[in-house]
């Protein structure tokens, strides 16, 4: 069997203009990369105290043992000190990353330094070039950079082109890096840190192949995931109508954010259910390299030049629940194509759409109650469903011409500390909410998740389920979440998209990561887990992190959520279990 | 009858490239680098997909210019390697109108689709399949490299 290449880490120093591999074995035992490559690689990487726009911040990416092998191996894992919540930065996309990592014959890149002048990398399979990016840093579009990339350079069909738009050149606090069009690394703030490092964009391409233990094996088990994903009801729901199937689902339980949370659902919320965007706008389909399922949803919105007749463009703009939620629903929209079109606006400028809707939505309470006028929002005027303000204010995030569009460029909880408003500034350690009003279960996640984010832990899958009464005791709660958050971090260690969940039972894990050679148990798997997710809980407490000093906003407690409001005891409990828990499993593990 | 691969409908591409892990596993190999199959992007991902493989051409270019007869016509289209009689002149890939001879970097071989159908079994969406080689298929009809018209 050829040695495989996944234990060897690609270092690239952006001031030097030098690159190195080194096979880093110990970083991937006993089988592992991904989210364990990463956090291991951040803690020797980031010094205690690092600004996150310095280039002292790492930005660090990984990928697993299943990438390339099994289908739904799809994703790679960002690393990096988060300049938006200053502790952890995790962010996970699929698009054809992971694929293209793991042929350019390594596990983890690690991008060390800043450029001088704007610069995109290419990664071709054991070479890397530096490129000049001065003519396309400051372009309007992330999209035509990344088409004139992938023009310029080779290796169509084999490649992925991460790269940020002027958001993260501007350094947002939550700018996104965009792969592939219609990935993000999102949430975190990952492509300011980019753009901190003059970092344009990286194209990788290679075509190592992946050796296996056993070939006859490797068919079997891949044939078991295989059927599994193209037969299973969960992935009939992420490929029929997407994740945006849960607009309709949250406004008929109410626990859909609307007008922020002022409302938990709405009448007009019909122009975004997933149902009328399959019927009238769906134009395409696609999938990551290697996901047979397709969840990512095109929507083809043509439209017609104004005081031109005959003069049409078609754009194809991707929507998912998240978008429709933050950019949809937050704002009270009711038009569908102006949803799509501020849409458009945001993916343009590389903005993280869950982020940018928390922070317009709080900026057009705030100016309706008179904590902020037009003179801040520079004669913007911010009102609930009108799309064409919001498009305005998301230039104005991005161009930052005053000092207000300068706070708003670094969240809604740092908007919220100057002008006012912090009840209804929709923040969890200082990243925006994500689109569950479901219960506790939802908000004891947003909380406590290493990454703040609703996939950590799925506390609104929780909400959700039907429980026996008293079964959502605190402590049976957090102990919940901690498993599944615990468990999620082999997941990402692999790295399996969380949509395959299902499928990525333990037992198949076991058989997987036998084909790619290493031989686990359950329980070998439990421990990786829970020593994971310690590591990413000491990074963060390290950098200033702490499990009792988190800001609740009044809102979530006064809007009624589908089982009832929200208990402040009840949450506050769970979140001190789940710290404690955490803290006992951290003790056993180092 | 031999069979033959033919690319049915292109525009029901997502560009999951099962199809070349298929092709690549089937040889033993994880990823993609061994896949006799492509599919890349018509211009951006939004634009849909191409998917390029031999199309069993009935007189193929690729052997006609191949200088040590490595390359043998296939029954019911397409061609055979003998890869002891390959010098790896890359003649054949050049001659391809289609691109669809990939490469073989470490053994400095052509590799070229045997018409094996593996691809169109993981396929999930049909855009593959395997026909009779005297069935005159959409693909015969018009090419095999189909590009996917833009927008709607």
């Amino acid at each position: 069997m050829a040695a495989d290449t996944l234990a060897k880490v690609l270092y690239i120093d952006l001031r030097r203009k030098t690159s190195e591999r080194r096979p880093r074995p110990e970083l991937f035992e006993p089988g592992l990369g991904g989210a364990q490559a990463a956090i291991r690689l951040l803690e020797e990487e980031c010094p205690q105290g690092t600004d996150p726009l310095s280039p002292e911040n790492p930005a660090i990416l990984a990928v697993g043992p299943l990438t390339g092998l099994f289908p739904l191996a799809s994703k790679t894992v960002a690393m990096f000190k988060s300049p938006l919540t200053g502790d952890l930065g995790e962010s996970h996309a699929g698009g054809r990353s992971a694929v293209a990592i793991r042929h350019a014959g390594v596990g983890a890149i690690v991008i060390q330094g800043a450029s001088d002048l704007p610069v995109y990398l290419v990664i071709d399979g054991a070479k890397v070039h530096f490129r000049d990016a001065s003519a396309i840093w400051g372009m309007h579009r992330q999209s035509t950079s990344g088409s004139i990339i992938r023009a310029r350079e080779s290796g169509s069909g084999l490649r992925t082109i991460m790269r940020i738009g002027r958001a993260g050149e501007r350094l947002v606090r939550y700018a996104s890096v965009t792969t592939e069009t219609y990935r993000h690394f999102g949430r975190m703030g990952l492509g300011a840190v980019w753009g901190s490092k003059k970092l344009k964009a990286i194209l990788v391409t290679g075509r190592a192949s992946i050796p296996v233990a056993d070939k006859q094996r490797f068919q079997e088990v891949y044939d078991e995931i295989h059927r599994a994903a193209v037969q299973s009801e969960l992935m009939k729901k992420y490929h029929d109508l997407g994740t945006a199937v849960n607009v309709s689902h949250l406004q008929q339980m109410g626990g859909l954010p609307a007008k922020n949370l002022l409302e938990q659902r709405y009448a007009g919320a019909e122009a975004l259910f997933g149902e009328r965007l399959a019927e009238s706008y769906l134009g395409r389909r696609l999938a990551c390299a290697h996901c047979p399922v397709a969840c990512i949803h095109i929507a083809a919105l043509r439209q017609l030049y104004e005081q031109e007749p005959y003069f049409y463009k078609t754009s194809m703009i991707s929507y998912d629940y998240e978008l429709l939620y933050a950019l949809g629903t937050m704002l009270g929209v009711t038009d569908t194509e102006a949803y799509l079109r501020l849409t458009d606006a945001v993916e343009a400028q590389g903005l993280d759409a869950m982020s940018t809707g928390v922070v317009l939505a709080w900026a057009t309470e705030a100016l309706a109650k008179g904590l902020i006028s037009t003179n801040e929002t520079a004669d913007v005027e911010l009102k609930w469903g009108d799309c064409e303000a919001y498009a305005r204010a998301v230039s104005l995030i991005v161009d930052q011409p005053n000092e207000f569009y300068t706070v708003l460029a670094r969240g809604v909880r740092a908007a919220a500390e100057k002008y006012g408003g912090e009840d209804f500034a929709l923040a969890f350690n200082r990243l925006e909410m994500a689109g569950y009003h479901t219960g506790s279960g939802a908000y004891a996640n947003y909380i406590t998740g290493a990454r703040h984010s609703h996939l950590d832990s799925a506390g609104y899958s929780l909400d959700q389920k039907a429980l026996k009464p008293g079964e959502h005791t605190p402590e049976k709660m957090a102990e919940a979440l901690l498993k599944e958050e615990q468990w999620r971090q082999v997941l990402a260690s692999l790295v399996v998209c969380f949509f395959a969940r299902g499928i990525y039972q333990p037992d198949v894990v076991i058989r997987a990561l036998s084909v790619a050679g290493h031989e686990l148990t359950e329980a070998d798997l439990d421990g990786l887990g829970r020593r994971i997710l310690a590591a990413k809980h000491r990074f963060k407490e390290r950098e200033g992190f702490r499990w009792d000093a988190y800001e609740l906003p009044k809102r979530i407690l006064e809007a009624p959520a589908p089982a009832g409001p929200v208990s402040e005891t009840e949450l506050r409990q769970t979140v001190e279990a789940f710290a404690r828990m955490a803290g006992e499993a951290g003790r056993l593990t180092t | 009858m031999p069979n033959r691969l033919a690319v049915i409908d292109a525009d029901r591409c997502v560009g999951c490239q099962v199809c070349m892990f298929a092709c690549a596993r089937w040889q033993g190999a994880g990823g993609v680098g061994r896949s006799r199959i492509g599919v890349q992007s018509a211009g951006g991902m939004e634009h849909g997909f191409k998917v390029i493989v031999c199309r069993g051409c009935e007189d193929p270019p690729c052997a006609r210019v191949c200088p040590t007869d490595a390359l043998r016509l296939r029954k019911g289209g397409g061609v055979v390697l003998n890869e002891a009689r390959c010098i790896g002149c890359r003649n054949c890939q050049e001659a391809c109108t289609l691109g669809a001879v990939y490469w073989d970097d470490h053994d400095e071989k052509p590799m070229i689709c045997i018409h094996c159908g593996t691809c169109a079994e993981y396929c999930p969406h049909g855009v593959l399949a395997l026909e009779p080689f005297d069935k005159l298929t959409t693909a015969d009809a018009g090419a095999v490299v189909e590009e996917a018209p833009s927008g709607r």
